[in-house]
């Protein structure tokens, strides 16, 4: 539609010089000179010419035009007029929700700093900055609805209410951060783009920003300015290159546009150029997003009433959103880690662009979702430092002239040129402000060409540094005589080491919570990893709560073309045009769209983008990425309520939990949720709106289950709500005379499923004892008697296949099974655990649960299920993994279901989730010095928005074998090994697996001490990275999963491999490997400061109990127990003081929480198990333990380095490998 | 069957002996036209889980379709050649049967080893996708064909000596 409208118009005569244009040089679109002369014409041609030169832009277009249905209506310039007051109708509307919750995001501390900069700029150039930050929001709102982009509205949307109720807290730091963001543009150049930008991207930025945020502002003022003087000035003849890059990749747009520019030169009708250039925007799909908000910009200038220029801006900013949402991240570095989680959303579903050509296939999709990397520390830092110096000259330009606003208009169309359909937008919010911009033009230009290859020179800068870095010994391999150390523990946690790169892509390398690799330095070849004799295998977190994240709306997400990577801070970029894969080395071309930053508000710096400069990204995907709509949360409940289950007393628990939590369940208004419970009969629960009472249906023909009722079984939350409030205050007491001892599991599951197969969703599944009825019936396979053989235990595999079956159906219905087992006797957990593992799901047990004789398990399933219902949710997640050329994926360890080589289906993912994965190197890595990983989780977020978090983990490659030694994680390490000793379990036997472990650190440290170290054989001689190995390696072998000798129930030992393979890293490690720390004299000595609490750290102590004394008391993390040792001859003062008893034999047997004493030493002790609590997910349960007391076997039992009865000490260990070695 | 003469020319030491001065049919040579035809189908078999696997390897198909689609392939495979490792026995085609009874084994060691699972066949769509496996199932899937090649001219072969000289 917009074309024709285009080429009707004056402009069309304009346009096809651009075509010829075009044709001669298809990429240069430098037809700049044309702007020079009608800055609108001129950008308006060329951005058509661009597009036909390249002919994948079109097709983008195109495919965006079909999305954006808004588009053909708006297309004549009259209806254009019309258009502009119903979208400022819409838009203002919005606004005002914008500007309330923009306020309050001012409030937060990051946003405050960003308002607070904004305020001048404001000043200088309009004068009321409220005025500027509501024509802000107001624009990005209008923007999204005319771009007809559904997620971009409605985030903002959602970002204002979720702002409005605390519990959104992801939601609000972004939402903050993208206001903050708007408030400053406005301030600058009143330009709305921001404010688009946040509704994805922006808020993670905002978040993130808040430290830096200042820092950022400025430049992002700077760059507004720049920008706007760029296109104020005459000078617009250098900016036009970069500009009409921009204009071609919107070219579809400006054509269209076109015509609205004409229409806009002439100052008087700004608006309606405006409209135009939407109308124009949503003829051409994709096209339209970014036209419109050039548009929109134009339009503005000439008007001089800030608010439409606002409204222009804004919708400029939406689609340059991806831009906007960069700097925002960098800044928002910081502290509020719960909001940027949440995120979630707001995101409806529409999507954009043209980007992924292969919405359907499964490939595409993967590439969509991605786990929370974004811990952290690693992408903030590099963010920072990059954008600081582009801020810096940028803003001195800015502040000078306040041109008067028609010239603005002008300098807006030329602008347009250089940056066809985002820019322009900004630059004309902007003018006022470009006046003092101007005078940067010249500078601006030299910058942008730096800027576009600073990318390459990264790049190779890096390649140099490598090997400079690795010349002289390091640390790491520092040979350590294992025999003769004594305390070969450090005294201070062990961190991650860091990959031997440069200092920038260190910077921008991707967290280690959330991406490790067990080798630092990549071996070249497959035959120097096996002289290594070292795993080789990455650690992934995917999906963790994170404090900073920034989120991308971007209408075209960058992908390789050929490997379909998502552009990441590793690529080069080989021009301003073309960026070459980091994985597989293609060449792709930059879509015009992703030259503009909307951070910056630059054009062609498209290595300033935030994809650009973060390792942990999330994209809001469009409906490319999505199979059929995304789904509601959907929660069903399977609940035994047979005789062990009601005696257990679990139900009173669940249900007061589920009561608490009830509003806190993650989902949007069409959250759903279903309850059945089953003995040797199911009993379904019509929760049908409108009954009085919740309705029992009883299905007693378990041989061929059905469901009693198609639908009400599975009803609202929120229209349901006091049913269900009936059901749970009455279902703990329902059956509490029942007499009914079989269980009927496996019908119940069939149910389920049956149930939950339209939608997908959640079931969690209570059970207490053996199913014994009815599909999937077990027996008891467990010998009491060989508990503690040396021997061979048997069972570890299931003894049927029906649950992994049934898992398997659930998978493909995108349903996951959650399995809470609490039962006293034998449940033969490695049969039931199936139904978890192939479909995603996690599995909690808890041994000989009772709810009062066994307050502690209670205390903890309560909290269990607090994190458990109220955490982070995804649904019908893939997740996808790839790695650079050369490398390929051996085999995936965790809770999930390979869908293919590199493919992960995950019906859903949870933050506690982790991953691993073994590597092999299938060919020679030799003309790489980096290779590249990188995990994409798609997945649905609990609101509905289908979201894609990528991580990126950039490691070098050496070639020498004691570079591959100097770089082992050897915690990474170790969890690898165990995931691999799990399935050489099942698979073969325990005493392989106990083997394989042992031989793994003999095969190392024999193979480091005859190739790398020079020294004596006579010693056990280990690399500094590497001592640590035989005491985790010996930590592993007395752990519940794999010890020998010690009566170990199978359940718990079964369970004990689950956990190894579905626990992230840190966890693990904790569960491996318990830190020990002296808690009876704690200084504020190295003390950390954490939210005005001071934290003691005291020194790990190493498990052993010669660090025990009689005088002491100690604390033991174990992950998700706490043991508190309290010495028989431990001083009065601390027991006093800390436990609120007078004397040791005072203390109860069973105590599980520290008094709120007002002493130094309590408020020590317990700001330390605080804080220690705070670290993890699962609040974890304390046990005080009385040396003496019964229960100190199970302290003991985690002093690994002492000798048991079955066992070898750490020394014996260490002699044992030594004569393995000698062998 | 077109019969040229060169085998027994070319191979003058067939391991068979003659049981009849005449050319007839014997049921030695009934049982070598049964094996020539049911190994042209195990060669089929074979190739088709070559292609199945190579299909996982490059991500055309989902693992769970592909196991349903090859497991019930699985003990027709395995009866079928045991079913003319019979026929040979019974034939007293000892040579023969010699040669075929590592893979007899083998097929026997295979599928006492086969995960836990309700239906018939060997493959779990869980573990499939692991690398080793993956490589395992690709690379007996070319040693069966190879194999079953083998077998096929081996059997034409014996098929026209046993005619020939019997």
């Amino acid at each position: 539609m917009s074309a024709p409208a285009g080429s009707s118009h004056p402009g069309a005569g304009r346009i096809l010089p651009k075509l010829g244009g075009v044709a001669a040089a298809g990429v240069a679109a430098p037809a700049g000179p044309g702007p020079a002369t009608y800055q609108q014409n001129g950008p308006a041609q060329n951005q058509m010419q661009v597009p036909s030169g390249y002919g994948f832009h079109p097709q983008n277009y195109i495919a965006p035009s079909g999305h954006y249905p808004k588009g053909p209506g708006k297309m004549t310039s009259l209806s254009l007029d019309s258009q502009h007051d119903d979208y400022y109708s819409g838009l203002y509307t919005v606004p005002t929700q914008n500007v309330v919750t923009t306020s309050t995001v001012n409030q937060q501390p990051g946003a405050q700093q960003m308002y607070g900069r904004v305020p001048p700029p404001a000043s200088h150039n309009m004068g009321s900055a409220p005025e500027s930050f509501q024509g802000a929001a107001s624009s990005a709102s209008h923007l999204h609805t005319s771009a007809s982009q559904p997620y971009s509205s409605f985030v903002n949307h959602y970002n204002s209410p979720a702002m409005y109720s605390s519990v959104a807290s992801q939601g609000f730091p972004s939402t903050c951060a993208h206001y903050a963001m708007s408030t400053i543009s406005n301030a600058a150049q009143a330009s709305v783009s921001y404010p688009s930008l946040p509704a994805g991207d922006p808020y993670g930025q905002m978040f993130t920003s808040q430290n830096a945020s200042t820092v950022r502002p400025i430049k992002d003022h700077s760059f507004s300015g720049q920008n706007t003087a760029i296109s104020h000035p005459s000078p617009l003849p250098p900016p036009p290159s970069q500009h009409h890059h921009q204009q071609q990749s919107l070219s579809g747009y400006n054509t269209l546009s076109w015509s609205a520019p004409g229409l806009l030169s002439t100052q008087d009708n700004p608006v309606q150029n405006h409209t135009g250039s939407l109308v124009t925007a949503s003829n051409n799909p994709t096209n339209t997003e970014s036209l419109a908000c050039p548009v929109m910009q134009n339009v503005q200038p000439p008007n001089s009433s800030p608010v439409v220029s606002t409204v222009l801006s804004g919708a400029v900013s939406t689609r340059m959103s991806p831009a906007t949402h960069h700097p925002a991240e960098p800044v928002a570095s910081v502290k509020q880690p719960s909001e940027l989680m949440q995120h979630k959303g707001v995101d409806s579903s529409s999507t954009t662009s043209s980007a992924s050509p292969m919405p359907n296939s499964y490939d595409a999709l993967e590439g969509g979702s991605y786990p929370d990397m974004l811990s952290s520390s690693a992408s903030s830092p590099a963010p920072d430092p990059v954008p600081e110096p582009d801020p810096a000259p940028a803003p001195a330009p800015a502040p000078a002239p306040v041109p008067a606003a028609p010239q603005p208009a002008k300098v807006a169309k030329p602008f347009g040129y250089g940056y066809p359909a985002l820019q322009p937008g900004y630059q004309n919010a902007t003018p006022p402000l470009n006046s003092g911009v101007q005078p940067h033009n010249p500078a601006y230009s030299g910058f942008q060409q730096y800027a576009q290859y600073p990318g390459m020179n990264q790049l190779s800068s890096s390649l140099g540094g490598l090997s400079l870095q690795s010349s002289p010994q390091p640390e790491s391999l520092r040979p350590v005589n294992l025999t003769q150390e004594r305390n070969i523990l450090p005294m201070t946690p062990v961190w991650a080491p860091v990959p031997n790169l440069n200092l920038d892509l260190r910077k921008l390398n991707c967290s280690p919570d959330s991406f490790r690799c067990t080798l630092t330095s990549i071996p070249q070849t497959q035959a120097l990893l096996n002289k290594a004799k070292l795993p080789l295998g990455l650690l992934l977190h995917p999906f963790r709560d994170l404090t900073q994240l920034p989120v991308i709306t971007s209408n075209t997400i960058v992908r390789c073309r050929s490997c379909r990577t998502y552009i990441n801070p590793f690529v080069s970029f080989i021009d301003q045009r073309r960026w070459k894969c980091n994985l597989c080395y293609r060449v792709n071309d930059v879509p015009e769209e992703f030259m503009y930053n909307p951070l910056t508000r630059s054009y062609g710096e498209p290595h300033k983008r935030p994809e650009v400069q973060n390792s942990t990204v999330e994209f809001i995907a469009s409906s490319d990425y999505m199979l059929r709509p995304p789904q509601p949360a959907v929660y069903l409940f399977v609940l035994d309520v047979s005789y062990n289950a009601v005696e257990a007393g679990y139900l009173t628990i669940l249900c007061q939990s589920l009561l608490e939590n009830l509003d806190k369940l993650p989902g949007d208004s069409r959250t759903r949720i279903g309850f059945m419970t089953f003995d040797s009969t199911i009993h379904f629960y019509n929760l049908q709106e409108g009954l009085s009472q919740p309705q029992m249906l009883i299905v007693s023909d378990i041989d061929e289950v059905f469901l009693p009722t198609p639908d009400s079984l599975l009803v609202n939350l929120y229209e349901s709500k006091e049913l269900i409030k009936d059901l749970l205050n009455a279902l703990p007491n329902m059956f509490i005379h029942t007499r009914e001892t079989h269980s009927a599991l496996g019908p119940a599951l069939q149910a389920a499923f049956k149930l939950m197969s339209p939608t997908g969703g959640r079931v969690s599944v209570f059970q207490t004892q053996l199913p014994s009825l009815g599909a999937g019936l077990l027996q008891s396979r467990e010998d009491p008697n060989q508990r503690s053989s040396t021997k061979v235990i048997q069972h570890l595999g299931p003894a049927t296949d029906f649950y992994k079956k049934l898992a398997l159906d659930c998978s493909g219905q995108q349903t996951a099974v959650d399995l809470f087992l609490l039962s006293s006797q034998y449940s033969d957990l490695a049969s039931l655990a199936c139904m978890s593992k192939y479909s995603a799901g996690c599995i909690y047990y808890y041994p000989s649960f009772h709810y009062t004789h066994n307050p502690s398990q209670a205390e903890k399933l309560q909290k269990d299920l607090k994190r458990y219902l109220t955490r982070k949710i995804g649904f019908e997640a893939v997740m996808r993994i790839r790695c650079t050329k050369g490398l390929s994926m051996h085999t995936f360890h965790g809770n999930f279901f390979v869908r293919s080589t590199d493919l992960l289906s995950l019906a859903n993912i949870n933050p506690d989730a982790g991953f691993a994965v073994q590597l092999s190197i299938e060919e020679s890595l030799t003309d790489t010095s980096l290779v590249c990983f990188q995990t994409a989780l798609l997945y649905t977020s609990s609101k509905g928005e289908r979201r894609i978090r990528v991580h990126t983990l950039c490691l070098p490659v050496v070639s020498s074998l004691a570079d591959v030694y100097a770089g082992v994680d050897v915690q990474a390490a170790i969890c690898l090994l165990a995931n691999m000793a799990v399935d050489r379990s099942v698979s073969s036997s325990l005493s392989d697996a106990r083997d394989a472990l042992v031989n793994a650190v003999v095969d190392s440290l024999s193979a480091y001490g005859s190739t790398v170290s020079n020294l004596q054989h006579s010693a056990l001689i280990a690399p500094n990275s590497l001592k640590l190995f035989p005491l985790y390696v010996l930590a592993l072998l007395k752990q519940k999963a794999f010890r020998t000798g010690t009566s170990t129930r199978l359940d718990d030992r079964v369970y004990a491999m689950c956990q190894i393979k579905s626990q992230p890293l840190v966890h693990l490690m904790k569960m491996i490997h318990p830190n020990l720390y002296r808690i009876d004299r704690l200084t504020d000595e190295g003390a950390i400061h954490v939210n005005d609490r001071v934290v003691p750290q005291p020194p790990l102590q190493k498990l052993s109990a010669e660090k025990l004394t009689r005088e002491g008391a100690f604390l033991m993390d174990c992950g998700s127990v706490f043991y508190i040792w309290i010495g028989k001859c431990c001083d009065n003062n601390f027991i006093e003081d800390v436990l609120g008893y007078p004397n040791f034999v005072s203390i109860p047997q069973k105590m599980t929480h520290l008094p709120e004493l007002d002493t130094l030493s309590s408020e020590r002790a317990r700001s330390f198990i605080t804080w220690l609590r705070d670290s993890r997910p699962l609040s974890p349960i304390l046990h005080v333990v009385k040396d003496e007391s019964p229960a100190k076997t199970e302290f003991f039992q985690h002093l690994i380095e002492d000798r048991t009865e079955a066992a070898f000490s750490y020394y014996e260990f260490l002699l044992h490998v030594q004569q393995q070695i000698c062998k | 069957m077109v019969l040229p003469r060169g085998p027994r020319a070319a191979f003058p030491r067939c391991p068979r002996r003659c049981s009849s001065p005449a050319m007839a049919f014997t049921f030695a040579a009934f049982c070598y036209m049964l094996a020539l035809l049911l190994t042209a189908a195990l060669i089929f078999f074979a190739i088709w889980h070559i292609i199945a696997f190579d299909e996982l390897k490059t991500d055309y198909k989902n693992p769970i379709d592909q196991c349903n689609t090859l497991n019930p392939l699985v003990l027709p495979e395995y009866l079928i050649h045991a079913f003319f490792c019979v026929m040979f026995l019974c034939a007293a085609e000892w040579l023969t049967l010699g040669l075929n009874m590592p893979l007899l084994a083998y097929h026997i060691w295979r599928y006492m080893s086969r995960p836990v699972m309700s239906g018939p066949g060997l493959y779990d769509p869980t573990t499939i996708m692991n690398a080793d496996i993956l490589a395992y199932c690709q690379k007996e899937g070319w040693c069966k064909l190879a194999f079953y090649l083998l077998a096929f001219f081996y059997y034409l072969y014996g098929m026209i000596y046993v005619l020939v000289s019997s």
